[in-house]
């Protein structure tokens, strides 16, 4: 069996009295999409959470290509190879889509401690910034002010800039969210097409992307992962039905 | 060093404390609240010690001076409220803090205009004016105990306001959730306004009870003002329990610091050096409190909000 | 390239900046009134690279000016002239102050930043206060220049005031060249968007105090000049009050613009002249047209030349 890119052992979280992560256990293969899903009030957000390093769990482990990384910031998780994309667009609003990019390859290049140079003039940062966004089809927007980007296209440059700092593994929060259906469609290509080629853990509440895109999805109910398991075994199990499937959504 | 000095000294640090305390209760109230960082709070403190300062001179009566002061601070509080800041709630802090700025330079000139660039001294009645003896052999000034005694009054009042009434839950609400302040469907305008009055009326008690011990002038704000932010950062902002325990912790530090220290610094080294670093040191020694604090505990003793 | 209305105005103000002295060469005060100008333009344009950049609202910027002059009045006071040991221990002084506040003060963030950089600056203040070996409220007569071996005379006013000038242009040159750097990228990202800098991988902290650190030893530079040009230095050079007139230097200008808190600066001194001279109460006139330009004049004087670019 391949080492998994993440492993999440026993992971524990909860505010006061609310238990909002309750004992999950989730890996990621190098090569799978995994997603996760589950009503509202689930505590996907706050899964999310602790994998990015913005929340500390109570108990548990996180463990990221061999090394624990449970109590690191997260910078430094993200240097280790963990990209991310929020769940309501985060991006350099002010500046130009390729300055966004540029931005997240000069984090993977590691070289930031320069003083007089002038980044926008440097072609080890513009050059790789151009074709990641050749990749996702914004190369025809690249001196656009990214603030200006309709909400889809903001969305595939978030996407754009996980994809510049070379990473191990995808952690996409619903970037399907408030995205028309050829939207959708075009991001689910866009995915597809990573596939493969490195590991990516997805939170969507769109059913037909997560089901056209996952090799394994994990149901979280309550803070507490009911089931985990290959798509059509998911869609058949009655539990998952009972609590999630049959009853919103 | 006598128990009588230190029992002195104490009580100065209480009388300090109490005054840095109705200057914080009104500033982190107002950011609490309003999310305004008020630099002319200060100008408010040196209003009232003018205001009382005047009306002392007209009615030959101190007592009379702060009662007409009051409600005088209370109205320009109101008025500064209506008239400038309303308009800065929405911006960001950077703009608070320029705008207030320039009302300091307004309050501090026109205070030169009306009452002239020299200082102004309160006189007290003979029977505020005498010590009194709080333990055989030991005197105590009475207008000092005075000043203790109704800064503690004023944050008793103050508790049972917050804790116990029906503005007072609508502050809390407010310090915790801005917006569901405006969605009981209070008049939020009017609610801000009260508070924004009351906590310079405090403020300006606070100068009125200063004013009789450290002479009136104009800048007697911007010193004090730095101490209050010192104290709601150590209290964590938006607090008034917060407010209360560390005004009274800054005053005792600081005046204890600046009797004690070189006595304390002359045990360790040698009785010249001793006196050269004392002040410098004492100087230092609440903001070295404030670092301390902070680095244990970033959102101060009694943070309201989290993050 | 073409010469945008803000090249042209900037050109023109640095042209009759460098010309003044001679143009008026029997004219003491506006020689004094403008060096006085740059120095505190070169503060206002440190400041600025931590509030317009970097989104850090540092309340006690005035610290550094009041460590530069101090560094020299202490030397004086000792007898030190030389400028080659006075000038690089104040940089360094002020270095080693900024990277100790930063440190502190960047731990916190929002309102509990500008309150910690205000108490530690009125730390200082109060420090210079209490010391009575060096004046104490008084503080120091610096009754010799900093001597430069004979390369350079401060002594003489319009040689002095070219060397303000050299350092004027020195310092909007280093900036111009850090914000467009790499590292000026990270510093500019963290006010626009910090969530997502720490998400691609920078740890901002370091960064920001990269910045505050190079922010004060500028403007211990702006303080090494300050102390040299008016021949003394007291511990009001690093009252609070001397901070926010830093701010609003910055803020009138322009922030974020690399000339604007030159101009500002420059209207400030200016108009504090032109006031003062129409009646001693000024400030009741200069109180709210701050006022007035928080309100109503975003982005600065920087913004009536025009769109803003950064190239």
């Amino acid at each position: 069996m391949i080492e998994p890119m993440l492993k999440v052992t026993g992971l524990v979280k909860s505010f006061g009295g609310l238990i909002a992560t309750n004992d999950v256990n989730i890996d990621v293969a190098p090569d799978e999409v995994h997603a996760v899903i589950g009503p509202n009030g689930a505590g996907k957000t706050t899964f999310i959470a602790q994998i990015a390093g913005d929340l500390r769990p109570d108990t548990g482990t996180i463990q990221f290509a061999g090394s624990d990384i449970t109590r690191l910031a997260t910078p430094k998780r993200a240097r280790l190879g963990l990209a991310r994309s929020f769940q309501i667009t985060s991006i350099f609003r002010d500046v130009t889509v390729e300055d966004n990019v540029a931005m997240a390859v000069q984090a993977h290049d590691g070289h930031s401690f320069r003083f007089w140079r002038e980044a926008r003039r440097d072609p080890q940062l513009r050059d790789p910034a151009r074709a990641v966004l050749k990749q996702v089809g914004l190369d025809h927007r690249c001196d656009v002010v990214a603030g200006e980007l309709a909400h889809g296209e903001q969305r595939q440059l978030e996407l754009a800039m996980a994809i510049a700092t070379g990473p191990a593994m995808l952690l996409l929060d619903e970037p399907m969210a408030g995205m028309g259906a050829e939207e959708s469609a075009r991001m689910v290509d866009l995915l597809r097409s990573l596939k493969g080629n490195v590991a990516i853990l997805l939170v969507e509440h769109d059913m037909d992307a997560v089901f056209a895109l996952a090799d394994r999805i994990t149901v979280l109910v309550r803070g507490r992962a009911i089931a985990t398991g290959e798509p059509h075994e998911i869609r058949d199990d009655d539990e998952v039905r009972k609590a999630y499937l049959g009853e919103d959504d | 060093m006598t128990w009588a000095l230190l029992l002195e000294q104490t009580l100065n640090g209480f009388q300090l404390g109490v005054l840095l305390f109705l200057l914080a209760a009104g500033l982190t109230l107002v950011f609490g609240i309003m999310d305004l960082v008020n630099l002319a709070h200060g100008s408010l403190y040196m209003a009232g010690a003018f205001f009382c300062a005047t009306f002392t001179d007209w009615t030959d009566s101190f007592i009379i001076g702060v009662l007409l002061g009051l409600p005088a601070t209370l109205l320009l509080g109101i008025a500064v409220e209506m008239i400038a800041l309303r308009t800065l709630y929405a911006r960001d802090h950077l703009d608070q803090v320029l705008a207030t700025f320039g009302i300091i330079l307004f309050f501090n000139e026109l205070a030169r205009i009306i009452w002239g660039p020299e200082g102004l001294v309160i006189p007290l009645p003979a029977w505020l004016d005498g010590n009194v003896e709080i333990l055989a052999g030991v005197f105590y000034p009475t207008f000092r105990i005075l000043i203790i005694a109704v800064g503690l009054s004023v944050a008793l009042g103050l508790y049972v306001l917050v804790a116990r009434t029906r503005i007072g839950m609508l502050i809390r609400a407010g310090a915790s959730d801005r917006d569901m302040v405006g969605a009981l469907g209070i008049n939020v305008k009017m609610l801000f306004t009260l508070i924004f009055g009351l906590g310079a009326a405090l403020a300006g008690l606070a100068g009125m009870m200063a004013g009789p011990i450290i002479e009136v002038n104009i800048g007697m704000g911007e010193e004090i003002l730095i101490l209050a932010f010192v104290v709601i950062v150590i209290g964590g902002i938006g607090s008034i329990r917060g407010a209360f325990v560390a005004a009274l912790l800054v005053g005792l530090i600081d005046t204890m610091g600046r009797s004690f220290l070189d006595l304390l610094l002359k045990m360790l080294i040698s009785g010249n050096a001793a006196e050269t670093a004392a002040p410098a040191l004492s100087a230092m020694l609440v903001y070295v409190l404030m670092v301390t604090v902070l680095f244990f505990r970033p959102q101060g003793l009694f943070a309201p909000r989290g993050g | 390239m073409t010469m945008n209305r803000r090249g042209v105005v900037m050109t023109l103000f640095l042209i009759t900046v460098a010309l003044l002295p001679i143009a008026l060469v029997d004219q003491p005060f506006y020689i004094g009134l403008f060096s006085r100008a740059m120095i505190l333009s070169i503060a206002a344009v440190s400041l600025n690279l931590l509030l317009g950049y970097g989104n850090m609202i540092s309340f006690g910027h005035a610290v550094y000016i009041g460590i530069g002059a101090y560094t020299v009045g202490i030397f004086a006071y000792y007898e030190i002239y030389d400028g080659f040991i006075q000038w690089p221990v104040g940089l360094a002084i002020s270095a080693v102050v900024a990277l100790i506040f930063g440190a502190i003060s960047l731990r916190t963030r929002g309102v509990y930043f500008i309150m910690i950089t205000l108490a530690l600056a009125q730390m200082l203040y109060f420090l210079g206060v209490s010391i009575d070996e060096y004046g104490a409220d008084d503080g120091l007569v610096i009754d010799v220049r900093s001597e430069f071996a004979g390369l350079i005379d401060l002594e003489e006013g319009i040689a002095f005031y070219y060397v303000i000038f050299f350092f004027l242009l020195l310092t909007i040159f280093i900036v111009h060249r850090l914000t467009n750097s790499r590292f000026g990228v990270v510093v500019r990202g963290a006010k626009s968007n910090e969530v997502r800098l720490r998400a691609l991988g920078f740890s901002v902290y370091q960064y920001k105090l990269t910045a505050f650190v190079i922010a004060g030893v500028i403007c211990g530079l702006a303080g090494l000049l300050l102390g040299n040009f008016t021949n003394f230095v007291n511990p009001d050079m690093m009252h609070w009050t001397r901070s926010g007139e830093l701010i609003f230097m910055v803020v009138l200008g322009g922030l974020g613009s690399l000339f604007g808190p030159v101009l500002g600066a420059f209207v400030f001194l200016l108009l504090e002249e032109i006031l003062s001279d129409l009646t001693i109460h000024w400030q009741i006139i200069f109180g709210p047209f701050l006022i007035a330009v928080v309100l109503f004049m975003r982005g600065g004087i920087d913004s009536l030349l025009g769109k803003s670019t950064d190239d």
